[in-house]
């Protein structure tokens, strides 16, 4: 018999444990200002994001939304390492991720609120508008990492995806290739044990979801998903390996799903009370302020200050938002091709005599 | 090459050709597509010529070929991607429904998805199981994706052309039936071929016969033995699917009043369908003649054995035709 030997080991990394004290003696580069504080902001403004966006939801005023309650470390942290000229593949609970890469909030609030111009968003270039459909964005990162290579771009790109996406073929068939071509491309699995209302468990048998990435003979590895320094470090350097030309990462990002799946989602239908409360002990923008607390970089006072200034200006992206004038029918049209076939030309002056009969029987448009 | 009477198959290969010469962001990327040319060889000799980073073969793994093919459009690159046989396309749905298709318009023309997926199709070949399906429908109801099929060296030539020149994603499916049935003169000339027309093959008065594809020939062929029994018919070559020509359509019927729609796809829900119920709503009082359709079976495409029961011939056309000439109400 001949036995072929890989080496099969997952590395993971953690610096703080669930109350944000260090685990061990902190390596040099994490002590002293550093982005912590930066990243903490941004924790905080996607949080209160986030709960403006299930208040409107609950209120009526916004369409199903897919809170990221429990990503706000994994988000934060890898869209501020990407470089202007990287190129984000997003997934539908990004929403982070989107803002730090440019797009406005008022913009998302848009997209959430059901309208066709929510995706229009030239602030953030090539970037790909976020995949609702499972796992896709995974193969459309290693086009755009194809196209960068043919093009002798030394970039990176980066996408993510849940645990559950990593069942999907097209999870296998991107690190696959990413795996034979080289490609620079960063793939992260937000784990956050709960696929709407199927667990960790009952997706796949292995006990690490990174070591998918051996099978397609790449890098794997885990990752403390709330702990932003531990972050810091591993998407750092497979940003830097791709950009490098050294290949692909595949990093598992351990988190929890601290909400329902969506605003249309009970996760009390299956989802043990304990368990949540367990996860909030572990959750991640806490634990990044407790570091801070620890090393002296935020108090009490910048605390306060800070929850006041992200409210603001979650406050003024609704009022941008709603006062953005009302779509028309021709969106509907509008960029499906490149030019406007002559067909269907025909029908959009069809639709626009529709719309007209609705305004006038009186109410808004589209209702 | 230029100026050779040359096949379908070989239209196709100087069309890619001519493309990689003129635009360095074209690339071909698919199965077996590099050193063995493609299974039908529509891609011989390109990697030699051009590369392997300009002529790639991928993995064995057609949501990854069509996935790729998005990403990269997105970037500027224009992949022309094979899919080995249309029986084969289906992983690759999702990336052309969800994303290729809707890319330009749900980022408002920021990115847009240049890329083109290539597919054999049809039966007739003595092809095994799954390698013979037409099911062009299931992807011309697609909006903004644009399906396009040519039906003879010259429109493979303009059509694929235009289909990596276009800025919207195309599916090009290739009737593998007439990929070598005949030579004609094609010039290397890199002049494209519109995609938002049909294409009238033959000027007649008395009947409209309408098809796409390897039945074109069966059309054409039926075409001119109605002509010896003296019937005047007007052949169009639908070509592109969707978007559709149809007022093309609608005019030639307007002239003849009568329709024969002949498709090698499955009858229930077919493009005939679709073509015979725009010419109900649009020219009910101009039509002498119900609109026939001469279709395959609304069954599974059978093994090759069976294929030649199941395709529609000649004399199908002719019955249908006659008929049609003969109704009165």
């Amino acid at each position: 018999m001949h036995t072929i030997s890989y080496q099969g080991e997952i590395r993971l990394t953690r610096y703080l444990n669930d109350r944000g004290t260090p685990l061990g003696e902190m390596p040099d580069w994490a002590l002293g200002e550093q982005p912590w504080v930066g990243y903490y902001q941004q924790m905080v403004l996607a949080r209160q994001f986030d709960t403006k966006a299930i208040s409107l939801q609950r209120t009526g005023q916004m369409g199903t939304y897919a809170s990221l309650l429990g990503g706000e470390a994994i988000d934060v942290v890898c869209a501020s390492l990407m470089q202007t000229e990287d190129v984000l593949v997003p997934y539908y609970r990004n929403h982070a991720m989107q803002m730090i890469r440019g797009m406005p909030i008022s913009q998302l609030f848009l997209y959430w609120g059901g309208d066709e111009r929510g995706s229009a968003t030239p602030e953030m270039k090539r970037d790909l508008p976020n995949a609702v459909p499972i796992a896709t964005q995974c193969l459309h990162a290693c086009g755009v990492a194809t196209a960068l290579k043919l093009r002798g771009e030394h970039q990176a790109v980066l996408t993510m995806i849940g645990d559950g996406g990593t069942s999907k073929g097209d999870f296998m068939e991107a690190i696959n290739v990413a795996g034979a071509w080289q490609l620079p491309v960063v793939f992260i699995i937000n784990n956050n044990q709960w696929a709407i209302s199927v667990p960790r468990s009952k997706q796949c048998i292995a006990p690490t979801l990174a070591q998918k990435a051996l099978g397609a003979g790449i890098r794997g590895e885990q990752v403390d998903g709330n702990d932003a320094i531990a972050l810091h470090e591993v998407v750092g350097q497979a940003l830097e390996r791709a950009r490098a030309g050294k290949g692909p990462t595949v990093i598992e990002a351990l988190s929890y799903r601290l909400s329902d799946h969506t605003t249309a989602d009970d996760a009390t239908r299956y989802r043990p009370a304990d368990e949540l409360k367990a996860a909030w002990v572990r959750e991640p923008v806490a634990r990044l302020r407790n570091w801070l607390h620890h090393q002296g970089l935020w108090d009490e006072a910048r605390e306060q200050a800070w929850q006041a200034e992200t409210k603001q200006l979650i406050e003024a992206a609704v009022a941008d938002w709603q006062a953005i004038p009302e779509q028309t029918v021709d969106e509907l049209y509008d960029d499906l091709y490149a030019e406007c076939p002559p067909g269907l030309a025909e029908q959009r002056e069809q639709a626009r005599a529709r719309q007209q009969r609705r305004v006038q029987k009186g109410g808004k448009h589209h209702e | 090459m230029s100026d050779n009477a040359i096949t379908l198959l070989d239209a196709v290969n100087l069309a890619m050709a001519r493309a990689l010469d003129e635009d360095p962001n074209v690339v071909l990327l698919g199965e077996d597509i590099g050193a063995n040319g493609g299974v039908f060889r529509a891609t011989d000799g390109l990697q030699a010529r051009f590369g392997e980073r300009r002529v790639i073969d991928t993995p064995l793994a057609e949501t990854m070929i069509a996935g790729l093919s998005v990403g990269m459009a997105t970037q500027g690159i224009r992949p022309v991607a094979e899919i080995q046989f249309m029986g084969f396309i289906f992983p690759a749905f999702e990336h052309l429904v969800a994303h290729a298709a809707r890319m330009r318009h749900r980022t408002r023309g920021r990115l847009s998805c240049p890329m083109v997926l290539r597919a054999p199709f049809g039966g007739g070949i003595h092809a095994p199981e799954h390698h013979s399906e037409s099911t062009e429908t299931l992807l011309a109801h697609i909006p903004g994706l644009r399906v396009v099929i040519p039906s003879s060296p010259a429109r493979a030539y303009g059509l694929l052309l235009a289909a990596i020149r276009c800025d919207d994603p195309v599916v090009f499916l290739e009737p593998k039936r007439i990929y070598r049935a005949s030579k004609t003169l094609v010039e290397d000339n890199g002049e494209a071929l519109p995609l938002d027309t049909c294409f009238t093959l033959r000027e007649g008065n008395d009947i409209t016969l309408i098809s796409w594809g390897a039945m074109v020939q069966e059309t054409l062929m039926a075409a001119d033995r109605l002509a010896d029994e003296g019937v005047s018919c007007e052949v169009i070559d639908v070509a592109t699917l969707n978007p559709i020509d149809h007022a093309t359509l609608i005019a030639s019927v307007h002239k003849t009043g009568r329709c024969v729609i002949i498709h090698e796809a499955p009858h229930h829900g077919g493009m005939g369908a679709e073509i015979s119920a725009t010419l109900s709503e649009q020219m009910l009082t101009s039509l002498q003649a119900p609109v026939r359709r001469v279709t395959g079976d609304d069954t599974v495409m059978p093994y090759y054995r069976n294929e030649q029961l199941y395709l529609p011939d000649v004399d199908d056309i002719l019955i249908a035709v006659r008929e049609t000439m003969e109704y009165s109400g």
